[in-house]
């Protein structure tokens, strides 16, 4: 095994510190992002939902600037996003670099795409729910946990499924702007050395990791939707 | 149980937006099958909304088992608009006393049969236990014990209205309301469904509230009816009077849905050879009211005026207990006039559609 190993990829077997430690970092920047983006992106697509003019908790102000926040955040270039919130990376965490410094403008660049991922799950249920659970006196918070999240599961899982694999997609990204990870190996040996090997490994790498977040949001859809 | 008084609905502005609702006065007693008819966006749907306030009305007073939901008087010139409405935990307790059910259901498609039922349980202080007797008694009430744990989209469509029916009764309101629940259902669902709800009233007096276009279901099960159009009720009374009697173009067109006495117009306005007429003969509607079903007055004006009569169409039924009908037929003869004038003395109601 490690002599085949030695044969198709001799550069990743030459550097497999460095290789493990990347991987190390960007599955710790999907995992840390990821919690981080359900925690906050999901009561920011309620939010972004319930307080439309039409919605349960209608309020203008709070609709306006959370979508502004939404739309500003999404039409920025993550690469160009990255680069700006380093310095504010700086200030919070105390460093710009490594997957410490990747964490803020990763979570930036998250919330707001799951929060619209989120706000089009909510719109899908049926507004005959709503309505039901209105005549039955529910309140507005138990007409969202209730009706909406519950109901909205299949969409909701669907919605981080997008995020996970669009924030693997950021982490690469953000390595190539120094927060380390796959993305960053790839580029500074695969590319820029031309050393081949090392950039199919971290490809298939990814496609791997993608299609597993893709199998697990599947097989939650799946088993929520009746 | 129920007091409309002046109830208005407009969505948009004052000027420029739609009626939905005009002035809207209505008493409904308690233990009564009230009926609420009209064509679709004659606003009847809007204003059921409005006794539980998912319509909040723009004027007028809603008073629900004596308990006032909101009051919006209107404001006369030059007078402050004094507003009344509940406040909302208050009225959130009240709507728990109102059941409504809905055309498409409305079930949570994530969960089962008894997670629906029990939906409207939570927070009500009953034990876990309490609540799966509850479900389970509302289930056998509705007749689907065995399908507690089935899902919403493993029902038909009559399945689905039982669940709705059981979990809208499952905080034991004093009032049903109905928004036109059998009109996704076929004939003989929409009969069984009713035959539910009358049950239900009869075992424990509650109050139903049933919109719909269907003559059908008014004359099946409501005791009183209210005819909308436009927004307005234009007419209201028992079914049998209101059936016997009608007074609005729309409410006899209503009624012409449900027999097939108003069939002899698309023959004549078809020139069908069935409706030829010779010189003297007509064709007339005759509808009975109370009473008169019974009497023998076909062959009474045969004999006394030397008519014959031949029936092309008839139709009686049972409603509220009382005979109910009508017939069309050719009536020719030198006497016909005659005999029209002894009919229309005996309280048959005579409509003569085409003279030859």
């Amino acid at each position: 095994m490690a002599e085949l190993l030695n044969v198709i990829m001799p550069n990743v077997v030459e550097r497999s510190g460095q290789f493990w430690q990347a991987f190390g970092e960007t599955l710790q920047m999907v995992g840390i992002v990821g919690v981080l983006a359900v925690l906050i992106g999901i009561p920011f697509g309620v939010l972004l939902f319930a307080t439309k003019p039409d919605g349960i908790l209608k309020s203008r102000p709070i609709h306006f600037v959370l979508n502004k926040i939404c739309d500003i955040f999404r039409s920025i270039p993550f690469i160009l996003l990255a680069v700006i919130l380093m310095m504010l990376s700086r200030l919070i965490v105390g460093t710009a670099i490594g997957v410490k410094g990747a964490i803020i403008p990763l979570t930036v660049a998250t919330v707001p795409f799951l929060g619209r991922q989120i706000e089009g799950a909510l719109s899908e249920v049926p507004s005959g729910l709503l309505e039901a659970a209105q005549a039955m006196g529910c309140s507005p918070w138990e007409i969202i946990w209730r009706v909406y999240l519950k109901e909205a599961i299949p969409g909701i899982a669907r919605g981080v499924t997008i995020t996970l694999i669009s924030l693997i997609n950021f982490t690469a990204i953000a390595g190539a702007v120094g927060a380390g990870g796959l993305g960053n190996f790839a580029i500074s040996y695969g590319h820029s050395r031309g050393l081949a090997d090392i950039m199919w490994t971290v490809l298939l790498i990814i496609i791997v990791m993608v299609s597993v977040v893709q199998a697990v949001g599947n097989l939650v859809v799946r088993k929520t939707t009746h | 149980m129920i007091k409309l008084e002046q109830v208005s609905k407009t969505f948009g502005s004052e000027s420029a937006g739609v009626h939905a609702v005009r002035d809207v006065s209505l008493h409904i007693a308690p233990g009564e099958i009230f009926g609420i008819i009209g064509y679709s966006g004659a606003g009847k749907s809007t204003l059921v909304r409005c006794i539980n306030l998912l319509e909040e009305p723009t004027a007028g007073k809603v008073t629900v088992d004596g308990q006032v939901l909101t009051d919006r008087p209107v404001a006369g010139p030059g007078e402050l608009q004094r507003a009344f409405r509940m406040p909302p935990a208050q009225l959130r307790q009240a709507r728990k006393k109102i059941g409504m059910i809905f055309q498409q259901f409305n079930l949570m498609p994530s969960r089962t049969v008894a997670g629906n039922v029990a939906f409207p349980l939570r927070g009500s202080g009953l034990s876990g236990e309490a609540v799966t007797a509850k479900v389970k008694e509302l289930l056998e009430l509705v007749g689907l014990p065995d399908k507690a744990e089935a899902y919403p989209a493993q029902l038909s469509g009559g399945q689905k209205q039982r669940v709705a029916i059981a979990r809208a009764l499952a905080s034991e309101p004093k009032v049903l309301l109905c928004d036109e629940a059998t009109s996704a259902l076929d004939p003989q669902t929409t009969q069984s469904i009713l035959r539910l709800i009358k049950d239900i009233n009869r075992k424990t007096g509650i109050t139903v509230v049933i919109i719909t276009h269907e003559m059908a279901v008014v004359k099946e099960i409501c005791h009183r009816v209210a005819v909308m159009e436009a927004g307005c009720v234009v007419e209201e009374g028992s079914v049998y009077d209101v059936f016997s009697n009608p007074r609005q173009p729309v409410t006899r067109s209503f009624i012409a849905t449900t027999s097939n006495l108003g069939k002899i117009r698309e023959l004549i306005d078809a020139g069908d050879p069935m409706v030829e007429l010779e010189s003297g003969q007509i064709i007339a509607r005759l509808n009975y009211g109370r009473g008169n079903v019974g009497e023998a007055t076909i062959s009474q004006i045969s004999r006394k005026f030397d008519v014959d009569v031949s029936i092309l169409y008839s139709n009686v039924e049972i409603l509220s207990s009382q005979p109910l009908g009508g017939l069309v037929a050719r009536l020719s003869g030198d006497r016909v006039s005659e005999a029209v004038n002894y009919l229309s003395e005996r309280n048959v109601v005579v409509e003569v559609l085409k003279r030859g």
